[in-house]
């Protein structure tokens, strides 16, 4: 090597290293990130077995309908309409009913949890029937500890009765208005429907969040960091060359997931693949940013993990209205929620999923997201210097 | 080796004789610690310059600064005529930077590093192919440009790191601590390496807490607790000692007592068993006439011999510390039943198809100091901790006084004191409860345990510390505290592993003093040491090289086998890398 073409290779390097931005250092980041996560079995572990184990978690395990609860039918009056009602119970697919003949039997299995809820059908069942302007009585006795199954048993309880009275007797007054419930998007109130799009938001925020923060605190722990500091890429280039591969497998990992919920859970994809593909993008923007900013607050990757599970995870479980609805909440946590981006998200995956294209959804959905975002990018690009300060 | 000039950098005539980094009045504090105090240098080109000192003088934070990862509290440092802090993206381009810790990605392959940093740094690795292969034939990695870094031993990482540093020719070339984990044949490489990247005009600086690497610098900045001490050739400092180093030849088996005695004279400030003699450094002015005495009395020879970077740096804080152990003096002889403390027999480990330790076999006496010596990856952890229990062996072998370690396990431990790398002690902790806790684990009760624990604060001299936290104690303090621990159940025999890395010289003079009383009263000391002068603290050394067992001996006879007709007085490390090279060739020979 003569001493003309050192020359010049000294003031090209310098002219590339005083560039603040330069392509070519980015992309080898990008092939550096890449190899590394592709390196790691845990990435892609975390990235396409995780989502699978998650869906099929919530497609199977969690179930938020009540079938077949198993309640007991006491029929302490032995007349042929008690013994009616008493078959309609059993003929419900909403419950799993067994029978006795006194209260005492069934109140033990009550309290040992092998019974949801009981119905008695009195003595006098028969005669508060038969006598006009008396109307029989019947006791529902429910396992508070289990509101939510405690609420089916009841309301199942009162359909099955109202429904046997209804077919009864001509003379018992019609009913003045009947009501017809339809339920949109998930005519047959499967929960695995709502579920499913939700938990692909989760699977989003731990590849963005969480993935994210791990592997920047790792370069920390490492101390790759301060060599790669200690050359003329700039911070930009070193935080955008962690984000691009991640921001990758995430969608990758969305496709997969979307995939795998219409052709296996019969989800159904109503809106366009586009739009889907659209709001994950913009959701990966506050999902990375939070990472970002998680690992320029902690350089540990311990920290950095309960960080992200704390301020990441648990709210875009919680407070996301994936499994809690959100207008149930008291309006202070309401509030809250709308700071959690995974809300945003899963309101719009439900929708393109369940509904369809609803772009005024949507809209205000994709700018909320982009917005907490930018902020998330603007408090970690404050939080980042290219030093070791 | 071929030693090639790769990295032609700045031309000479422009930048000779100008400094390639100024330094000045720099502070720089973190909180209330205060890291450098008004400092003020210059480093110049075409010269290795050698920043030395104690753990926490302020080394790394110098670099930091140097490099524009730190920012100086006040003053203003230039390097290359770049402002560190304002033209931090400047300096980035002038100078290559190899943290202390292994900077590169263990997941990437040599060559994805190597590319990884040429693209960083600019350059483009298919125009620049014969820079590549001159890098590669220049760190000797050639053959192992597919392999993972984190599969590579710790000399080679080294070199790796060089090797990426040196990308995009720097003007200064920052390597802070190159030599921690790197065996002394590896050493020898980045020397080389270095000394023909200064031939070529560039300015090195090679950071280290080793005095024998200080002493081959051309030029070294000795700092400690963040002050400049001394800025100029190491030879220059060494000089002002000439005339005050002597050596008790050929002591024997006395040297112990005889070093003791020595430290304690008031004319004495420094002084080191160095194989079979004891080397004393006098105070200045002192007279020869109480050495010559002792001398006399002990009817060996004293010699002058020449004084060493060490013993000026040792001068230069104030001498070294007495000879006499408080703590040993407390301490009964040991009782044994055996005069063997330690001993093992075709010791072998395997880790899958790797062999760690192959079948290694040895005796320890009662009262000995054994050294164990290896370079990186030679397993002399992995034999030492088959030896105090805390790795079952695959094969073979050990007892620890009179207990076989694969059935007595637990015995055996509370016969042995163990002190582990970095001491080990828990930080959130105070000084007493740490005490209380290693008192409590071997299971001392009621009154000993009282009567014990007071004994390690009068003795270590602890009082004034023992509500603080061990990471609070000044190193020196922490080391006694370790010490403490693993002596509290007055164990005949203790397992130090590297137990000075890390420390100061005076600090580990002082620890040494305390090993050196113990092994007086009878207490057997098991050391592993990457220290080379402090293998001539031992009675014997074990030398491992490839999990085989290559030499056993004194120190002394190590080094006589190493004399060669133009290495006439080799040294530990000269011994060290000739006994680990002819076993190398013999294994090749054999294979």
């Amino acid at each position: 090597m003569n001493a003309v073409s050192q020359r010049t290779n000294l003031d090209e390097a310098r002219g590339a290293g005083l560039r603040r931005f330069d392509p070519k250092r980015l992309m080898a980041l990008v092939y550096k990130e890449s190899l590394q996560a592709l390196r790691d079995p845990s990435t892609l572990l975390i990235a396409f077995v995780l989502p699978v184990v998650l869906l099929l978690l919530f497609a199977y395990a969690v179930s938020l309908d009540a079938k077949n609860v198993r309640v007991g039918v006491v029929m302490e009056s032995p007349g042929a309409s008690a013994q009616a009602l008493a078959a309609a119970f059993s003929g419900t697919r909403y419950f799993d009913a067994s029978f006795a003949h006194d209260r005492r039997e069934v109140a033990d299995k009550l309290v040992s949890g092998e019974l949801r809820g009981y119905v008695v059908i009195p003595q006098d069942f028969e005669r508060r029937l038969a006598q006009r302007g008396t109307e029989p009585l019947v006791q529902i006795i429910t396992d508070g500890s289990y509101p939510n199954t405690a609420n089916y048993v009841e309301n199942y309880a009162r359909g099955v009765v109202q429904s046997w009275r209804a077919g009864l007797d001509v003379a018992a007054p019609a009913q003045a208005v009947v009501l017809e419930p339809r339920y949109w998007f998930n005519p047959e109130l499967e929960s695995r429907r709502a579920l499913i799009p939700g938990a692909i938001a989760i699977v989003m925020t731990i590849i963005g969040t969480m993935l994210t923060a791990l592997v920047v605190a790792r370069e920390w722990e490492r101390g790759t960091m301060e060599a790669v500091l200690s050359t003329p890429a700039s911070v930009a280039e070193i935080l955008i060359g962690k984000l691009l591969p991640y921001f990758v497998l995430g969608m990758l990992a969305t496709l997969g997931a979307a995939a795998l919920a219409v052709s296996v859970f019969d989800v159904p994809l109503r809106g366009s693949l586009a739009a889907l593909l659209l709001l994950s993008a913009v959701f990966m923007v506050p999902a990375l940013g939070q990472g970002l900013l998680i690992s320029s607050l902690s350089r540990n990757q311990f920290l950095a993990a309960q960080i992200a599970l704390f301020t990441g995870f648990l709210p875009a479980f919680m407070l996301s209205g994936f499994l809690f609805e959100i207008d149930a909440m008291p309006a202070l946590i309401r509030a809250i929620t709308a700071l959690v981006p995974a809300r945003y998200f899963v309101e719009s995956l439900k929708t393109v999923f369940l509904a369809g294209d609803i772009w005024p959804v949507f809209a205000r959905n994709l700018l909320a997201m982009a917005a907490i975002g930018g902020l998330f990018f603007v408090l970690a690009k404050r939080a980042t210097r290219k030093n070791l300060e | 080796m071929q030693v090639s000039p790769v990295v032609a950098t700045a031309p000479k005539s422009a930048d000779a004789g100008t400094a390639a980094v100024v330094i000045e009045g720099v502070d720089k504090h973190f909180g209330s610690v205060q890291a450098l105090r008004t400092l003020s240098a210059r480093i110049h080109y075409g010269r290795l310059t050698g920043l030395v000192g104690p753990d926490g003088a302020g080394k790394t934070t110098l670099m930091r600064i140097l490099t524009g990862l730190l920012v100086p509290n006040t003053g203003r440092v230039t390097l290359a005529g770049y402002d560190v802090v304002r033209d931090n993206d400047a300096i980035h381009v002038a100078s290559g930077y190899m943290p202390q810790r292994f900077g590169l990605y263990e997941d990437l392959s040599v060559m994805e590093n190597m590319r990884l940093y040429a693209q960083l740094r600019g350059m483009d690795s298919d125009r620049n192919a014969d820079l590549f292969a001159e890098l590669l034939d220049f760190t000797r990695l050639g053959p192992f440009t597919m392999r993972l870094a984190g599969k590579l031993s710790g000399g080679m990482k080294q070199k790796l790191g060089l090797a990426c540093a040196l990308m995009a020719r720097p003007k200064v070339l920052l390597l802070d601590e190159p030599g921690v984990g790197v065996d002394p044949v590896s050493r020898q490489d980045l020397w080389r390496m270095v000394q023909a990247l200064t031939d070529d005009g560039m300015a090195v600086v090679w950071s280290t807490a080793y005095l024998d690497e200080a002493e081959r610098c051309e030029s070294v900045l000795l700092l400690n607790q963040g002050q400049l001490l001394f800025d100029g050739p190491p030879q220059e400092l060494t000089a002002q000692l000439e005339g005050r180093s002597f050596r008790l030849e050929d002591v024997g088996a006395g040297r112990r007592s005889v070093l003791t005695e020595a430290l304690d004279l008031p004319s004495v400030s420094d002084g080191v068993i160095q194989g079979a003699g004891v080397r004393v450094v006098l105070r200045d002015g002192a007279d020869v006439a109480q050495i010559q005495a002792l001398a006399d009395r002990t009817q060996v020879h004293l010699a002058a011999v020449p004084a060493r970077f060490e013993d000026a740096f040792i001068d230069l804080l104030g001498g070294g510390p007495g000879g006499t152990s408080a703590l040993a003096e407390r301490l009964p002889p040991v009782e044994l039943d055996s005069e063997v403390a330690v001993s093992c027999r075709k010791l072998t480990k395997r880790f899958g198809d790797f062999t760690a330790t192959d079948s290694v076999s040895f005796e320890v006496q009662k009262g000995e100091i054994f050294g164990l010596l290896g370079p990186n990856g030679a397993g002399k952890s992995t034999t030492f901790k088959m030896l105090c229990g805390l790795l079952k062996p695959t094969a073979g072998e050990a007892h620890v006084v009179g207990h076989d370690l694969r059935r007595a396990t637990g015995a055996a431990k509370s016969r042995l004191g163990y002190m582990a790398q970095k001491f080990s002690l828990y930080g959130l902790l105070s000084v007493r409860q740490n005490l209380e806790f290693s008192a409590g684990v071997y299971g001392l009760e009621g009154g000993v345990r009282r009567e014990r624990i007071e004994e390690m604060i009068t003795t270590f001299d602890l009082g004034d510390w023992l509500s603080a936290t061990p990471d609070s104690l000044p190193l020196g303090h922490k080391q006694r505290l370790a010490l403490a621990c693993s002596l509290m159940h007055r164990p005949p025999v203790l397992f130090l592993d590297e137990p000075t890395s890390g420390v100061d010289p005076i600090t580990r003079r002082e620890f040494w003093t305390h090993i050196n009383g113990l092994a007086r009263k009878g207490v057997t000391v098991m050391v592993t040491t990457h220290f080379m002068d402090e293998a001539e603290y031992c009675d014997r050394v074990a030398m491992l090289s490839r999990a085989r067992l290559i030499a056993l001996d004194t120190p002394d006879a190590l080094k006589r086998s190493a004399v060669s007709p133009e290495r006439p007085d080799p040294t530990m490390e000269d011994a060290f890398i000739h006994l680990v090279e002819s076993a190398d060739r013999e294994m090749e020979a054999a294979a």
